[in-house]
């Protein structure tokens, strides 16, 4: 294990910004998001939540896809691609600081967007990342990670972190990250095993007792889907729901999407950005909407990530207990609630 | 707190056990102290999650322009700002008075969690709150906050009175307080073009268009959004850093002014806490500037400024200037 201590970390910081994109939490406005280092940021490691989850760094926000131009009778069809959503630089990208529960929230949008047929946008950001992670070093009650199978204290990736009050832990579990290991290696020292070890020991007392991480989520399984479909207590729990975007949005495994086209002075670009299960015009067709109430849209989302997805992937669940829904819902609706209400009596 | 709780849970049970109302619209407990939501009760049962504290901040009018159209009367819990909202959906023909029973709840100023989290709170686990301390429990200990430091945005310069009541629960006399709900729009007056712009460039670049300050607001009350409707030519949905968003945000607050009454549920909802009542309260102040003190949502009827006209009305020179 390597470690360098935290008054050096913005030399690291310039050091991988050399030769790659740094992703990283900074604080902006007052609010802590994933974006790219330079001089003069200020970077927040110890945010436990970024407000939206690393996805961005694969999946951003809004992407342009192509540009058709016309010219006589002859359409050109211009590829667009952009790395982070906005023309930055040709550096392969380093997502740093990605916790444990967003981590394998990237093996859930991995299964998406890299199974056949494959969706080349992501796939290019994603092949070209080097993914460090961070240990979590103080979970709060709206976590839930450990429901989900996942240990907050040794998240994989191609480097693994832990961050203590003095030091950052390294160590790298790839090759990716031997390489990434290399072109810092000036900068760390060998050691912290043992401040990490104890540090694990005792985040892991912190999760045990954290009120959402024994979670039942036997029920959510496909012999239960038309059962759960139809359970009477969707329009209770769906009655608050203000049907905006903002659990989707901040959601590391939310991965719907819109294309649309629009004109621009020389052509059209045609573009895709993050579309929301909670809007009344998702999936709109020809014929309509096939969702037309907001119970029908909150149920959707849900059954999504408890029934659906499962059903489809090994019994993957695609939530991860981030908790970010837990916290940002303006009306305090959210997953957890959802469990407990349709997940039987363990959840009492 | 728990008094009033109590005094209103009881009201809620005597309505519906005597059948005078279908419903009551209050909050329902959360897993937390701090999460309660929205609810509609129907039966005197369901009440036993019922809840009211110093996290209901919540504004239940909006709920009632699809739930006063359910058969028979509805009772709704309504602090001082809701009443506001309650009487503007009312004077719009979005509320239909008759199908509601108000009762007006004394408020006290509702506390904002994040607050708490950001000024150091952590895995609250309980919450109680004296004059103006608020003591946070939690397995590692318990903080002690100054409560003005830990209200909701919208709570921390509320002068707010209830304007429209079928019946009160108010136990406690709300403390006299002098405030200045301005002071902010002044303070971004009062700096330059390229300062102003900074900021709300700053502020605005985190938005990520998930239309929950639209979707919670009062004053938001079109069936279907123009930024919703694929037929509308201008309908939204990319988070454009660039121009998009900035504009998004502006026409929005242009739409709500002068029926926008300041309930602040915009920046409660913001998930990246952008202070987007700010925008409201600059077209408030201009409004009450140049045409006279006006409080939307005070009464269900009567003129506004921005909808009738008179000779005295502001011409664009006072706003610009002798055009050349």
């Amino acid at each position: 294990m390597l470690k360098i201590s935290k008054e050096r970390l913005n030399e690291l910081y310039e050091k991988i910004s050399e030769i790659r994109c740094l992703y990283i939490p900074i604080k902006k406005a007052g609010e802590v998001n994933y974006a790219v280092w330079g001089e003069g940021k200020e970077v927040s490691l110890e945010t436990l939540k970024t407000v939206k989850s690393p996805k961005s760094a694969f999946f951003p926000q809004s992407e342009n896809l192509m540009k058709f131009k016309t010219e006589g009778k002859n359409i050109e069809i211009v590829d667009v691609r952009e790395k982070l959503g906005e023309k930055i630089d040709e550096r392969p990208l380093v997502l740093f600081g990605v916790k444990a529960c967003d981590y394998k929230a990237i093996e859930v949008l991995d299964k998406v967007f890299l199974s056949d047929p494959v969706d080349t946008y992501y796939q290019m950001r994603r092949e070209s990342t080097t993914i460090v992670t961070l240990a979590c070093g103080k979970p709060e009650e709206s976590c839930f990670c450990k429901a989900f199978g996942i240990d907050a204290t040794a998240p994989q990736g191609d480097v693994t972190t832990w961050l203590d009050e003095n030091n950052l832990y390294w160590q790298a579990n790839t090759e990716k990250g031997e390489a990434l290991t290399a072109l810092v290696k000036d900068l760390l020292v060998e050691g912290g095993e043992a401040e990490v070890a104890a540090q694990q020991e005792a985040v892991k007392v912190i999760i045990d007792n954290l009120p959402f991480s024994n979670l039942d989520l036997s029920k959510f399984k496909p012999e239960n889907l038309n059962e759960l479909f139809d359970a009477p207590e969707w329009e209770e729990m769906s009655e608050a729901c203000l049907g905006c975007g903002t659990c989707t949005f901040v959601c590391p495994t939310c991965q719907c999407f819109d294309i649309r086209d629009v004109k621009t002075r020389d052509g059209i670009i045609r573009f895709r950005c993050w579309d929301s299960c909670m809007y009344s015009d998702f999936t709109l067709m020809a014929h309509g909407n096939s969702r037309t109430t907001q119970m029908q849209r909150f149920r959707q989302r849900f059954m999504h990530k408890l029934v659906y997805y499962p059903s489809q992937n090994d019994g993957l669940y695609s939530c991860v207990g981030c908790g970010r829904c837990v916290n940002k819902c303006p009306q305090k609706l959210n997953i957890v609630k959802v469990v407990k209400k349709l997940g039987g009596k363990a959840n009492d | 707190m728990k008094d009033v709780e109590l005094k209103m849970l009881e009201r809620a049970k005597e309505l519906l056990a005597n059948g005078e109302v279908a419903r009551v619209v209050g909050w329902k407990k959360g897993d937390f102290c701090y999460d309660p939501s929205p609810a509609v009760f129907e039966t005197v049962e369901e009440l036993d999650e019922f809840v009211y504290d110093y996290f209901c901040g919540a504004n239940l009018s909006k709920y009632l322009i699809n739930i006063c159209k359910k058969e028979g009367k509805t009772a709704v819990f309504l602090k001082p700002c809701d009443t506001y909202s309650f009487n503007q959906l009312v004077k719009e023909h979005r509320i239909n008075r008759e199908n509601v029973y108000v009762i007006a709840v004394e408020c006290m100023a509702k506390l904002d969690i994040e607050k708490m989290k950001a000024q150091g709170a952590e895995f609250v686990m309980g919450v109680e709150v004296v004059d103006k301390e608020v003591k946070a429990f939690s397995p590692y200990g318990e903080k002690t906050f100054y409560k003005p430091d830990v209200v909701l945005t919208k709570c921390a310069t509320c002068e707010k009175t209830h304007q429209v009541k079928d019946e009160e629960i108010i136990l406690h006399e709300r403390p006299a307080r002098d405030v200045n709900r301005f002071a902010e729009v002044e303070a971004l007056e009062a700096m330059t073009e390229d300062e102003r712009f900074a900021f709300w460039r700053s502020q605005l670049s985190k938005c990520i268009r998930c239309n929950a300050c639209r979707n919670v607001c009062p004053a938001c009350s079109c069936v279907k959004c123009v930024f919703d409707n694929p037929n509308s030519g201008v309908a939204a949905k990319a988070n454009d850093d660039k121009f998009e968003e900035q504009l998004f945000h502006i026409i929005r607050a242009f739409h709500v002014a002068g029926r926008c009454t300041d309930c602040g549920e915009c920046s409660r909802v913001c998930p990246q806490n952008i202070p987007l009542h700010l925008l409201n309260r600059k077209y408030i102040k201009d409004i009450d500037g140049l045409y006279g003190e006006y409080q939307a949502g005070e009464t269900a009827d009567g003129k506004t400024p921005l909808t009738s006209y008179t000779e005295a009305d502001a011409e664009p020179k006072d706003v610009f200037g002798e055009v050349k």
